[in-house]
């Protein structure tokens, strides 16, 4: 049995193990990098300061800086300094990321206005939702129709061809002068970086249904109205519901900068906020807390479309 | 071919009493689709295309006629106007005296590629044009039941278009275009893509179906014997530009069976279109391989023979 063979698939065993991997590898390089001394470890924690008037402990001092003093301190003949190498404060280790998962929660916010964890996730999701709702709400009907109707896509795709090249950020000023600076100027920036990818993805995706299931309908009798909602909607809606998962992924790389509009709130609020402070862990902690929780709304997703779509042939 | 041609064969044009009986009968039934002067011009790269010149054809009240031609004759051209899903150049294609325009109920329609709708059961497939046709749920799900025990897949009724066979498929599709009690079907090469067994099976069913409703058969294909043991008459197309060549009225008598493919007049029939659309002496268009023998002189097996 060979591992790498193209155009064939690995045994179900070997293939979870493998994805498996996917996870662990890059986590063994990181664990190596921050529990393996001699694997990068730039800087010096300082344990003993010696005579060198600088140092304190626990301080973070670059290798070389370290080195120096501690040769001055050897030729004045004076109590030298001692320590551990170590990584920089922006590199914490796995350790301390798992134990900020739990902490980040647990801690009270450092002012009363500040929100905890757990609200800023919430009010992430929020404003992801929102954003993507409305976007939904209104490209997906006008990417239908573009992709049935001739007239509307030469109506509709050049404007939104020619806006979707416009960063969704560049609003920001404009959203906060419209809409305030709270959420809603920053529910419209997912709204904006959403929709005009959504009609043409949506467009396209209605243009790929195979036009004889269209002529077959045509002959049973179908008028017009009949072809749009009982062909080309149910149709394409596998598609669809796989684009729309996509989607959503794009919508939440908007979040982050849609979050620093106004005031800034939700899980950006408090990276910043915890970079701040240097609380690093934290900041680990919440970023891959947004990867955690997208890579689980999409796997949910993909387990609800595999139950909505029976007529789907099984993918093995 | 050569097994065929050194025999004495009858002309396929000697008709048995019954036979020619059966034809005077026919034709004195009522046209139900005619075409009148039809032409068909496409755009191409370098100007126009003729892929329809000069059609014209009657097609009796319960006749099956199949159609068969060299690839780029315009059979399935043909075939998509009658439809009304494409629109002729000039000319007039008439059902039961009224001119087609559109695609509409009555000319029920099975494509090569099945077609089946895959996000609708078996039975919603043939409710389809049901419903469409302003039947009430009820009325169509029973009549759609009706069809389905006509077709022996009662066991699929809820099954889904991609847990089927092909020939399966295929005979949903025509029982979803009966199931609107079509005056004429369609049938683009519906056959094609089946296997030799699956195919000889359709053919028995659908010649079944056709003795036992009331529907007119116009049936493409390019396989000879298939024509022959369908139709009652054959049109022969020829390419470029797609014309008729002759309307050959098949002697073998009804009913048929498999029985006949090795009669006289089926043979006869059959080696005369074969003729028709392979021309014994212009078989030498260039189109033949050029190959010089690349076996190595000392290979172990010198020659295959």
């Amino acid at each position: 049995m060979q591992l790498i063979a193209v155009n064939r698939k690995l045994e179900p065993g070997r293939r979870r193990v493998v994805a498996l991997m996917s996870f662990i590898l890059p986590l063994l390089i990181w664990s190596a990098v921050s529990y393996l001394p001699f694997m990068w470890h730039p800087q010096m924690k300082i344990t003993d300061p010696g005579s060198v008037s600088y140092f304190r402990e626990d301080m973070l001092v670059d290798r070389d800086v370290f080195d120096r003093e501690y040769q001055k301190a050897q030729e004045a003949e004076t109590a030298l300094p001692d320590g551990d190498r170590a990584n920089p404060v922006y590199l914490p280790a796995p350790h301390e990321v798992a134990t900020a998962f739990v902490t980040a929660f647990t801690t009270e916010p450092q002012r009363r206005s500040e929100s905890w964890l757990h609200e800023s996730l919430w009010s992430s999701i929020q404003v992801i939702f929102w954003g993507f709702v409305l976007s939904s709400i209104i490209g997906i009907p006008l990417g239908i129709l573009a992709g049935t109707y001739d007239f509307f896509s030469r109506l509709f795709e050049p404007f939104i061809e020619f806006f979707r090249y416009l960063p969704a950020p560049a609003f920001g000023a404009l959203a906060v002068a419209i809409l305030g600076i709270y959420q809603a100027p920053k529910i419209a920036i997912i709204f904006i970086g959403t929709f005009f990818q959504q009609v043409l993805v949506v467009a396209n995706t209605t243009r790929k249904l195979d036009p004889s299931l269209l002529e077959a309908a045509q002959t049973l009798g179908a008028g017009n109205k009949s072809m749009l909602f009982r062909v080309v909607v149910p149709g394409i809606l596998p598609d669809l519901y796989r684009d729309i998962r996509i989607l959503l992924g794009w919508a939440w790389t908007y979040l982050i900068v849609a979050e620093l509009i106004g005031t800034s709130s939700g899980i950006t609020w408090f990276i910043t906020q915890q970079a701040r402070y240097k609380n690093f862990d934290n900041v680990f902690a919440a970023i891959i807390m947004i990867g955690i929780l997208g890579l689980t709304i999409d796997l949910l997703l993909a387990w609800i479309g595999r139950r909505l779509f029976p007529w789907q042939r099984e993918e093995k | 071919m050569s097994d065929i041609k050194a025999n004495n064969l009858p002309s396929y044009l000697d008709q048995a009493p019954e036979v020619k009986d059966r034809f005077d009968r026919l034709k004195q039934r009522p046209v139900t689709l005619e075409v009148k002067g039809l032409n068909k011009q496409f755009k191409g790269l370098a100007g126009p295309v003729t892929a329809l010149k000069d059609i014209n054809l009657k097609i009796h009240k319960r006749e099956f006629v199949c159609v068969i031609g060299p690839s780029g004759c315009g059979k399935s051209t043909l075939i998509r106007i009658l439809a009304g899903l494409e629109q002729p150049s000039s000319g007039q294609v008439l059902l039961n005296g009224e001119e087609v325009t559109k695609p509409g109920p009555e000319r029920g329609m099975v494509f090569q590629g099945y077609t089946l709708f895959p996000w609708l059961t078996v039975k919603k497939n043939i409710m389809f044009g049901l419903i469409e046709s302003g039947y009430d749920k009820g009325t169509a799900e029973s009549e759609a039941r009706e069809w389905i025990s006509l077709i022996g897949l009662e066991k699929f009724e809820n099954s889904y278009p991609h847990q089927l066979s092909g020939g399966m498929k295929q005979r949903v599709a025509i029982a979803r275009a009966l199931a609107n009690r079509p005056k004429v079907l369609l049938m683009d090469e519906p056959f094609g893509a089946l296997d030799a067994q699956t195919r000889a099976k359709m053919q028995a069913y659908l010649l079944e179906i056709w003795k036992n409703i009331d529907i007119t058969v116009f049936f493409i294909t390019h396989d000879l014997e298939e024509a022959v043991y369908l139709a009652d008459r054959i049109l022969v197309l020829k390419a470029n530009p797609g014309e008729v060549q002759e309307i050959v009225e098949v002697p073998v008598p009804q009913p048929r069976s498999p029985d006949q493919f090795l009669s006289p007049e089926f043979l006869a029939t059959k080696q005369h279109i074969e003729e028709l659309i392979h021309p014994p002496h212009e078989d030498d268009d260039g189109d033949h391989l050029n190959l010089v023998r690349m076996v190595h002189v000392d290979d172990d097996v010198g020659s295959v023979f």
